[in-house]
């Protein structure tokens, strides 16, 4: 009843082809920018700008960009950090190598930077498939944080390898405060996020698609692998490098190469398994799911334990926290495979047809 | 009638309030980041708990700083840098009305805060780690590196070996083996700086992280036959390179470790290897030191004690927790001096004392720390205030200290730091305050 899509006629080729071809998707994406971009700054406090709200909305797009490619190209990645650091690095040393640049343009330019290092990295995807690239990418990882070690140049010649990121002004204007940064890193994701949901659907995105179900078939129905592979690898390498400049300058402010380790990677992963494997949507979930769930178990448990008098100390809250997360991640594969993206699919076709079911 | 209760009961009311009110007004804060699970878990269970201790022991000794109480929260950190972050967001509301410094007792940390806490004006002590060009006040007002950096502590190694070889290390060899981190790296400028002035011949060998795979480096080592090795490591790496140092023949007496290759953690896995083996350090071990002696007595005599496993009292990360909360007492003490006595002080006011910090060899013997940590004067222009370190040996044992209070090479490291510091300055477009006008 609530998401039914009788009487929404389509009397155009345009309104055919809309992002959100249903009305109620419309309403609810335009609703949720607005309470983003509107109510939650007036509201928000400065603990959940910078402690929730923008890290959660960077791993989202770094998530986005792995999903593209493990999602939506079925390329297995677990460079996905490294990707992030190059990304990071890049805007570090545009701001401070070229006089005047605008910022926007340094973190474009660190996304151009991050889609040539993973087009380097992606030219193995054209010979070797699944867990054995995965393994192949697992090079770019240490690869290039080695890199960024090794060679001081990167890091400015910081004697500690640490770079510090610069001040974001754009227009004259500093971004300085929590609420700033978090409009801006909002700005960023929401317009990447609707351009990676149209890339999704274009042929581009279709093609990507034919390859991930049978590369075979989609080279016999006229896709040509190496081009599209490695342009998935291109705007995969793009997103995540955005989110490592993003990491950087509005996140945490100095970054080291170890900060972006395989574990990272992982997380980027586990996100996208989570979230749910081929789903714009789920990124932002799996981000949500493995960013906050330990953030709110850590300060829920105590209280919790406080009500039932159990003399908890911080290390056992720790352990317990772990325990749980670990038990609910195994939880929601169990009951979900396909990630918390399809639980919200099957939400929606029950919707559709309350409160008849029948 | 009416009329009466109502007032009697908002009275009743705001009377409750007031003595909550004052009653907090009667407490210090003290935002405690830390981490006592994760791969460095044992080392924070040490050095947070003897923090802790202290500061029970001086709220159950004296009843506070000059009746100010301590109250303190714990946020568990996992020395991850993401939820350091979080951790200091959730604390901040409550240290912006009154706090103590904040001790990440990690670099990643402490560098994500430097910013954040300089613009919230809450002081952070970064004590034998963290961002070390941060001694220069003027360009980090709110950061305090205190009593010695890497730099420092690699200049006072290479003073002790020039003292053991009688004055001269002209073309000796010096391998400096460290871990190829942002921490393993930070004392090469020293070590290089050292070299030309010294006249001796240095070689880097870098170790990957996590370092528990060595014999490549050690082949390296043996074929360059140094005289001696400076060992910058951290975690398993300590104990697999005091192994295979045994393995290669190479004397662990020619073998001087940084602080954090110095502790029970590292030695103890080592076994016999470690026998010999030497390590800087700016705080001794050991319960013979008054204070830590009485902490025992009156904390733990009073089931207040913070470790469940009291052996670790008197580790070498159990006395350096008590030593920085020793510091950062101290730094209340000198900002309710200035500020008013017996009321709790702010980020501002700490930071003030931090900055004109004067813990004398005289006021060490009051709390009982003589030797425990070594004197401290910070100023405006020196965030550090000490520079000094000791050298210890591993008996088989125990650690027992082989030299008094070395001081590093404060001419030559100190412009480094400058230096690093007006670059940084540069990069973020911060202008230096003037340290002459500072009072």
């Amino acid at each position: 009843m609530l998401y039914r899509e009788a009487g929404q006629f389509k009397t155009s080729y345009a309104a055919d082809q809309q992002l959100f071809p249903i009305r109620q998707d419309r309403i609810g994406v335009i609703l949720l920018l607005v309470v983003a971009f509107l109510v939650v700054p007036g509201v928000a406090s400065e603990y959940w700008f910078s402690a929730i709200l923008i890290p959660f909305l960077i791993f989202s797009l770094a998530a986005l960009g792995l999903n593209i490619l493990t999602g939506y190209a079925g390329q297995l990645s677990l460079g996905s950090a490294a990707f992030m650091a190059v990304g990071a690095y890049a805007a570090y040393n545009f701001q401070l190598r070229i006089d005047g640049i605008p910022i926007l343009i340094s973190f474009a330019f660190a996304g151009l930077t991050a889609a040539g290092v993973g087009i380097l990295f992606g030219l193995p995807s054209l010979w070797i498939k699944g867990f054995y690239l995965a393994v192949a990418t697992l090079a770019a990882q240490f690869f290039i944080v080695w890199c960024l070690t090794k060679f001081p140049w990167f890091s400015n010649h910081s004697s500690s390898g640490v770079i510090s990121a610069q001040k974001i002004v754009i227009l004259g204007h500093e971004f300085a405060s929590p609420r700033e940064k978090y409009l801006l890193v909002l700005t960023l994701v929401a317009v990447m996020a609707l351009a990676a949901k149209n890339m999704v659907r274009s042929s581009t995105g279709r093609a990507w698609m034919a390859v991930r179900d049978m590369d075979v078939a989609a080279e016999v129905i006229g896709i040509r692998l190496m081009p599209t592979k490695l342009l998935a690898f291109a705007v995969s390498s793009f997103y995540c490098g955005v989110a490592g400049a993003l990491y950087a300058f509005c996140y945490l402010g100095s970054v080291e190469p170890d900060g972006f380790s395989l574990d990272m990677s992982f997380r980027i992963l586990f996100m996208i398994i989570i979230g749910g494997v081929g789903s714009i949507l789920g990124s932002f979930l799996g981000a949500a799911f493995i960013l906050l769930l330990p953030i709110f178990l850590d300060i829920a448990l105590p209280s919790v334990a406080g009500l039932l008098g159990l003399p908890f100390s911080n290390a056992t809250v720790s352990h317990i926290q772990i325990l749980v997360f670990g038990t609910l991640i195994m939880f929601f594969l169990i009951v979900e495979p396909h990630g918390l993206a399809r639980l919200w699919q099957i939400g929606k076709e029950k919707l559709r047809l309350w409160p008849f079911p029948h | 009638m009416f009329e009466y209760r109502k007032s009697a009961l908002t009275a009743a009311i705001s009377i409750a309030l007031l003595a909550q009110a004052a009653l907090a007004a009667e407490e210090q804060f003290f935002p405690i980041t830390s981490y006592r699970v994760g791969p460095y878990g044992a080392n924070g269970q040490s050095f947070f708990g003897g923090f802790v201790d202290y500061l029970n022991y001086v709220n159950i000794k004296e009843g506070g700083v000059n009746g100010v109480k301590l109250v303190w929260e714990e946020c568990e950190t996992e020395y991850n840098n993401a939820k350091g972050i979080e951790c200091y967001e959730r604390m901040k509301d409550k240290a912006k009305v009154s706090t103590g410094p904040i001790h990440p007792m990690s670099t990643g940390i402490s560098y994500a805060l430097i910013d954040k806490t300089a613009a919230d004006k809450i002081p952070m002590a970064m004590v034998g780690y963290g961002r070390t060009d941060a001694v220069d006040g003027s360009v980090f007002p709110y950061a305090f590196p205190l009593v010695t950096t890497y730099q420092m502590q690699a200049s006072a190694i290479v003073k002790f070996i020039k003292e053991k070889e009688k004055g001269s290390l002209d073309g000796k060899k010096i391998v400096f083996l460290y871990h190829d981190s942002a921490y393993g790296k930070e004392p090469i400028v020293a070590l290089q700086e050292e070299a030309k002035l010294n006249k001796f011949e240095l070689t880097l060998i870098p170790v990957a992280h996590p370092g528990n795979e060595q014999s490549a480096q050690w082949l390296q080592i043996r074929q360059a036959n140094p005289d001696y090795v400076i060992f910058w490591g951290w975690g398993v790496m300590n104990q697999t390179a005091i192994k295979a140092a045994q393995k290669v023949g190479f004397a662990r007496d020619k073998m001087i470790g940084s602080w954090w290759a110095g502790s029970e953690e590292d030695t103890v896995p080592a076994g016999d290897a470690a026998k010999g083996y030497m390590a800087a350090t700016w705080n001794v071990a050991g319960t013979d030191v008054p204070l830590i002696a009485d902490i025992k007595k009156v904390v733990y005599g009073a089931g207040k004690g913070n470790l469940q496993d009291q052996a670790k009292i008197g580790t070498i990360l159990y006395n350096r927790g008590v030593s920085a909360a020793v510091l950062s007492v101290e730094a209340l003490r000198g900002a309710q001096e200035k500020y008013g006595k017996g009321k709790p002080v702010n980020g501002e006011q700490v930071r003030w004392a931090m900055e004109n910090l004067n813990i004398t060899d005289a006021r060490l013997k009051e709390i009982g720390a003589t030797d425990l940590l070594p004197p401290i004067k910070t100023s405006c222009a020196d965030h550090e205030g000490s520079g000094m370190v000791k050298i210890q040996q591993w008996d088989g044992a125990k650690w027992v200290p082989v030299s008094g209070w070395i001081e590093g090479n404060k001419g030559l490291i100190h412009p480094l730091f400058k230096a690093s510091a007006q670059q940084y300055a540069k990069e973020k477009g911060i202008t230096p305050k003037d340290c002459a006008k500072e009072s």
